[in-house]
């Protein structure tokens, strides 16, 4: 709506534009003004006149006495970016051009925190990037002072501190080498957001196995899977069983629970009996038709 | 002259198709009249395998020779299954007769049975003892029971993950849950009949559950794409952590001489899914011909049917490269700790390759949205 008013304004300043020249008034405006600040365009001649304000998301229209300052209260013009001011009057056009810069306090920090999981122990495997703005979302394009800090459950907090170029900051960090979920916190201006990373354990390390008989059957299972990192592999990872005999072959994929996995297969004398999780494999047991 | 010459032939015709129609217009209208007199063990097959093509079920009963065996129910849950799989809503497409051995008073055959399904056709085979009754013969049905479980509480422990993904309302910037983490562990293209095969295994790196699926773009040697297809049923595409599914993308007609590249394009999403059904693959064993095949057990450890199994197999040869990929469904249901055999065929002349094998069972049951 205020984009089409914008427009619809813009159109009315070019239309105008053409007609500058013959000027019986005249304005003075601030090279820049900081968005959402009162401020005032005093203006010269006589009678009246409309001023009219056009930028890129923001238009004004203000019915002016000339001669007299035309205020604006604090909030009347607060998106930043280019501006052009008409002073029309009767036939004749002032014109000139301004900035509306952004606060230079920020108000809010939009943080992209990448990945929402990650494994632990992964160089820069943790991303973040932040998006400082003002009150009134205005991109703040100036330098600013950001500090990460990626804090675990453990160990010393991960500091660092960049200054954003253009608007924006961020920075890559280790994951911890213990598993849990890392508060991922961005500082600026003692504005602060917060994002949870978790980390999670690797690839199951030293994967082994045992058996015993159980009726006709043999219960295997895994000693509990750990990463090589030695934290406990989350419940619900696939660790694959195969059992190999008389050149026939068994095989279950089975979930980890509590931190082991268990199946019951057939005793088969002689069998031969391997365990792989993903791409991990580990060893392998023989059943000797008894014990 | 010409219309009026029309319109006599199609009286003509209109009167012939009445008095004299073709068995096959009349078994296609709903008749019965492919059916012959059972004057041999021939006929009497033939006449059962009608009936069941027509799902006269009380027809195809009431022609068994040993029918006192077994009730009419039995006898329907043999043909449909009495839970909802494959074969509950599977057709009947054509069947083939092989007589194997007949004397004045019996005979035995083979009644081979093309069944028609949403994924594709199955193929059943009895062996029937066939007996003379008089001036006519009838068929002894082998019914295979359907087993049923007895009553019992199974706990079912397993893990369940359930996801909240951002809502619309949410801050720009809001964080989300991530993609799970997938990699494409083996590729490997071959050349056959049909087309171009590029087959593979993929693995899901994350601790969470991922519904995964694999396209491949084929590329000739200056860039630019032949053609793209994806996996479609040839991948289990709900993958828990860890866990390892091949895939397999025909690309029909293409030529592998003309391919320069191959892009693949895994992709997932995370879904909600349970480790629950656990099914074990018992037995198998690898026939290298003729006519290659694995085959096995299934057997479902949970507490839970499975309705529709898909038993999918990676064949290795000596040295651990994957040589081909193959498929099949299962047309019975999973009842809880009941094997259910399966048969995976494999192509003849890539049958002497093969040294080992891997395979899994995707799985749907009615109720589960995975």
């Amino acid at each position: 709506m205020i984009a089409k008013k914008a427009g619809r304004l813009l159109g009315i300043a070019l239309a105008l534009a053409p007609l500058a020249g013959a000027q019986n008034s005249n304005m003075t405006v601030p090279a820049t003004i900081e968005a959402g600040s009162a401020f005032s365009i005093p203006t010269t001649g006589s009678g009246q006149g409309v001023l009219y304000i056009v930028g890129p998301a923001q238009a004004l229209r203000r019915d002016v006495q000339l001669g007299v300052a035309v205020q604006f209260a604090a909030g009347d013009l607060y998106n930043a970016g280019h501006y052009v001011a008409l002073l029309v009057e009767g036939s004749s056009t002032d014109t000139a051009q301004f900035d509306v810069t952004p606060k230079s306090q920020p108000d809010t920090l939009s943080f992209f925190a990448e990945p929402s999981r990650v494994p632990v122990g992964l160089h820069n495997g943790i991303s973040g990037t932040v998006y400082a703005f003002d009150t009134y979302h205005n991109l703040i394009t100036s330098p600013l002072s950001v500090s990460f800090q990626l804090a675990g459950i453990s160990g010393t907090p991960l500091a660092r501190t960049v200054t954003t170029r253009d608007g924006v900051a961020w920075t890559a960090i280790d994951s911890a080498s213990k598993q849990g979920s890392a508060k991922f916190i961005v500082q600026a201006n003692g504005i602060t957001t917060t994002r949870v990373i978790a980390e999670v354990p690797g690839d199951p390390c030293g994967l082994t196995i045992s058996a015993h008989p159980d009726g006709q059957n043999l219960t295997v299972e895994t000693a509990p899977i750990h990463d090589c990192s030695g934290n406990p592999i989350p419940d619900g990872t696939v660790v694959t069983f195969t059992e190999s005999y008389n050149g026939m072959q068994s095989t279950v994929d089975v979930p980890v629970k509590q931190d082991v996995a268990r199946v019951d297969m057939p005793a088969h004398p002689g069998a031969t009996i391997s365990v792989a999780s993903g791409v991990v494999a580990g060893n392998e047991i023989r059943w000797g038709g008894g014990r | 002259m010409l219309a009026l010459l029309m319109a006599v032939l199609t009286v003509v015709f209109l009167v012939i198709g009445t008095l004299s129609p073709v068995p096959a217009a009349v078994y296609y209208a709903g008749g019965k009249n492919l059916l012959r007199a059972s004057s041999t063990p021939q006929a009497a097959v033939d006449n059962l395998a009608v009936d069941l093509k027509q799902r006269a079920w009380e027809n195809a009963y009431n022609s068994l020779a040993n029918k006192a065996e077994f009730t009419e129910p039995q006898f329907v849950q043999d043909m449909t299954g009495n839970t909802l799989s494959l074969r509950t809503f599977a057709d009947l497409e054509n069947y083939e007769v092989r007589p194997l051995h007949a004397s004045a008073d019996d005979a035995e055959m083979t009644l081979k049975l093309r069944w028609s399904t949403v994924v594709g056709p199955f193929e059943t085979s009895r062996d029937l003892h066939v007996v003379r009754n008089g001036d006519h013969w009838a068929v002894d049905w082998p019914l295979v029971k359907i087993p049923s479980v007895p009553p019992q509480v199974i706990p079912v422990n397993y893990l369940r993950w359930d996801v909240i993904y951002r809502g619309p309302g949410d801050e720009w910037g809001a964080q989300d849950v991530q993609s799970p983490r997938i990699r494409i562990v083996d590729m490997h293209p071959v050349s056959r009949a049909e087309g171009v095969v590029v087959m593979g295994e993929l693995l899901n790196e994350d601790i969470v559950p991922a519904y995964v699926t694999v396209s491949a773009t084929l590329l000739r040697k200056d860039g630019s794409a032949i053609a793209r297809e994806g996996s479609f049923d040839m991948i289990a595409h709900t993958l828990l952590p860890k866990q390892v599914t091949p895939f397999s993308i025909v690309f029909p007609n293409a030529d592998i001489s003309e391919v320069g590249a191959i892009h693949m394009d895994p992709q997932s999403v995370l879904v909600s899914a349970s480790a629950d059904p656990v099914v074990e693959i018992q037995n198998q064993k690898f026939d290298p011909g003729p006519g290659a095949s694995l085959s096995g057990q299934l057997s479902n450890q949970s507490g839970q049917t499975v309705n529709i199994a898909h038993v999918l197999t990676t064949f290795y040869n000596k040295n651990g490269q994957l040589v081909w990929v193959a498929g099949q469904y299962v047309d019975r249901a999973l009842l809880p700790q009941t094997p259910v055999d399966f048969t995976v065929p494999v192509p003849q002349d890539l049958a002497k390759q093969v040294s080992t094998e891997r395979t899994i069972v995707s799985n749907y049951s009615s109720g589960n949205s995975l």
